[in-house]
């Protein structure tokens, strides 16, 4: 974990609620994909922990929904604000476990997690597949991105507004897969824990305090005892988790 | 040159800064920033006689000026942190630790102190009969003096090193309590442990908090903690401990002005990780500003006149 002060170069709207954030700042914090940050904002008591999309030397690309007043303010904030951000938190993915095939599911704001992971899968020479799942088709975004990478790109929506009609698993039939990782909201996570065939990664999200393994406020029970979301998590293998 | 020493029940630390217990685990995460040596001490991760899981979540709510958590004691029993926690600790802190120790019976808590007291790092105790986030135990031996005395007697049987009783301000006179425990043996008052608060989600209509209730810490809550450590101050002779939303160094000096004779710092550890080292080095320019040659001096301030 590092203490850095980041500047915001540009910010968008790219669906429904959801922004792109680009920061300038030192990233050396961060050690892989996976890992989150943790924002400081004016006139908010506890930090906002976002999950790092993509990250080069000096630049942090961070998508966000906006689900509450602190997330709402952020979103107003003009370019060249200096945020206070701790980075490089979290364990993130391993990605020594992804085998030849590797699939990705994201669920709405988990979906930007695995853009640096496919990245990083791609350049190990690996062949991910992925599948993004949406409400509708005003919250699909980085479908072009992953295909950029030179991943298989599936998206479903629930309404059936673009792409598949349902949720993502509803777009696993066919794929042949090595392992997967995948992040999104809980009931997503739960329902691939059951119809997926492999070993895979998965990673949660809870209200956190710190952040950094200090508050015991994201706590979760596993096979392999007591975990901290933040510290010991965010990701989570298939084998420890209690369902 | 200014001195921040403090004497803290016969043991002299490098200033008053003490990270609270809670906020601050056993050390090392926090070590991973900064050298934690320059604390006076830390209060580490309140421990109980069997390992608890704590609370369901969520288990924190933010709020203006502050943010409400119900953790719940979550630690691995007394067991696993002489076994686990102390040799890490040992490795990233060289100076005396305090204990803070929870229980759910009298002998619960005399059980802990006992396994703990053998412990050389251990410095001082801190019992917390005031943690409002558990059910059968916790507050509910804060909140009658008769019942803070007799846990302060049990410990006191049990440990020959300083003991400070961490006080709830969920209580109608917390002055009684607090003699209560000096009368009892105790060598020193910890105060205040979080307010009993709550927040609702309006989408939901249902408390944020899984446990619907938790504790209530942050700046908001600094005024009730001044206004209750200075009335304590009158009561009692034995040295106090204060705490409640002390985020800086202009924090500390009013609160050592209240009456307190050291300072622990909570919630802020969680926003900024290096806020007690900032603190730190706040305080001698602070310190100048004031024309404050020795914090001993201040103690208690507020009272003269």
């Amino acid at each position: 974990m590092k203490n850095e002060i980041f500047e915001i170069l540009s910010q968008e709207k790219i669906a429904k609620n959801v922004y792109k954030m680009v920061l300038k700042g030192n990233t050396d914090g961060i050690s892989g994909s996976g890992q989150f940050v943790n924002i400081k904002l004016d006139g908010f008591y506890l930090r906002r922990p976002i999950s790092v999309c993509d990250y080069d030397a000096e630049t942090l690309t961070l998508i966000y929904k906006t689900v509450g007043e602190g997330t709402e303010a952020m979103s107003k904030y003009p370019d060249g604000t200096k945020l206070d951000v701790l980075v490089g938190l979290g364990n993130g993915y391993d990605l020594s476990l992804s085998g030849d095939k590797p699939l990705l599911i994201g669920g709405g704001v988990g979906v930007p997690p695995l853009y640096n992971l496919c990245k990083k899968l791609v350049a190990l020479g690996k062949k991910p597949t992925v599948i993004l799942g949406f409400g509708s088709s005003d919250e699909v975004f980085y479908e072009k991105m992953f295909a950029a990478l030179g991943a298989e790109v599936r998206v479903t929506t629930v309404d059936g507004s673009y792409g598949t009609k349902g949720f993502v698993t509803d777009a696993l039939n066919g794929i042949g897969y090595t392992y997967f990782y995948t992040c999104g909201p809980e009931p997503m996570l739960k329902a691939l824990y059951n119809a997926t065939v492999t070993e895979g990664q998965f990673s949660f999200e809870e209200r956190m305090g710190c952040g950094f393994g200090a508050c015991m406020g994201c706590s979760c029970k596993t096979k392999y005892g007591n975990k901290r979301i933040c510290k010991d998590g965010p990701v989570l293998k298939k084998e420890e988790i209690i369902w | 040159m200014v001195n921040t020493k403090i004497d803290l029940c016969g043991v002299t630390i490098d200033n008053p800064v003490i990270p609270a217990s809670g906020t601050f685990g056993f050390g090392y995460e926090f070590a991973e920033i900064y050298d934690i040596n320059c604390l006076g001490t830390f209060s580490f991760k309140g421990t109980t006689k069997d390992a608890r899981f704590g609370n369901p979540t969520p288990r924190i709510a933010e709020c203006d000026m502050g943010m409400i958590n119900a953790v719940g004691l979550q630690n691995p029993g007394v067991e696993k942190v002489i076994s686990e926690e102390l040799p890490k600790l040992k490795k990233c802190f060289n100076k005396p630790v305090m204990a803070n120790v929870s229980g759910f019976s009298v002998p619960d808590y005399a059980y802990t102190v006992e396994k703990l007291d053998s412990e050389s790092q251990i410095g001082w105790f801190e019992v917390n009969i005031s943690c409002p986030n558990v059910h059968g135990g916790g507050m509910s031996f804060g909140t009658s003096p008769e019942a803070a005395a007799e846990v302060t007697k049990a410990c006191r049987r049990v440990t020959d090193k300083p003991l400070f009783i961490k006080l709830s301000p969920n209580v109608t006179d917390i002055v009684s309590i607090a003699k209560a425990c000096e009368d009892a043996g105790a060598d020193g008052i910890s105060m205040i442990n979080t307010l009993l608060g709550m927040r609702i989600d309006l989408k939901t209509r249902k408390p944020i908090i899984a446990n619907k209730m938790g504790g209530f810490s942050g700046p908001a809550i600094k005024p009730v903690a001044l206004r209750m450590v200075y009335q304590v101050y009158d009561a009692v002779k034995i040295p106090i401990i204060g705490m409640g939303g002390i985020s800086t160094a202009k924090d500390v000096i009013e609160m050592m002005l209240a009456g307190a004779t050291a300072v622990e710092v909570g919630a802020a550890n969680l926003i900024d990780p290096m806020c007690c080292k900032t603190i730190i080095e706040q305080l001698p320019i602070e310190m100048e500003k004031l024309g404050i040659k020795s914090l001993t001096e201040i103690i208690g301030g507020a009272h003269n006149g």
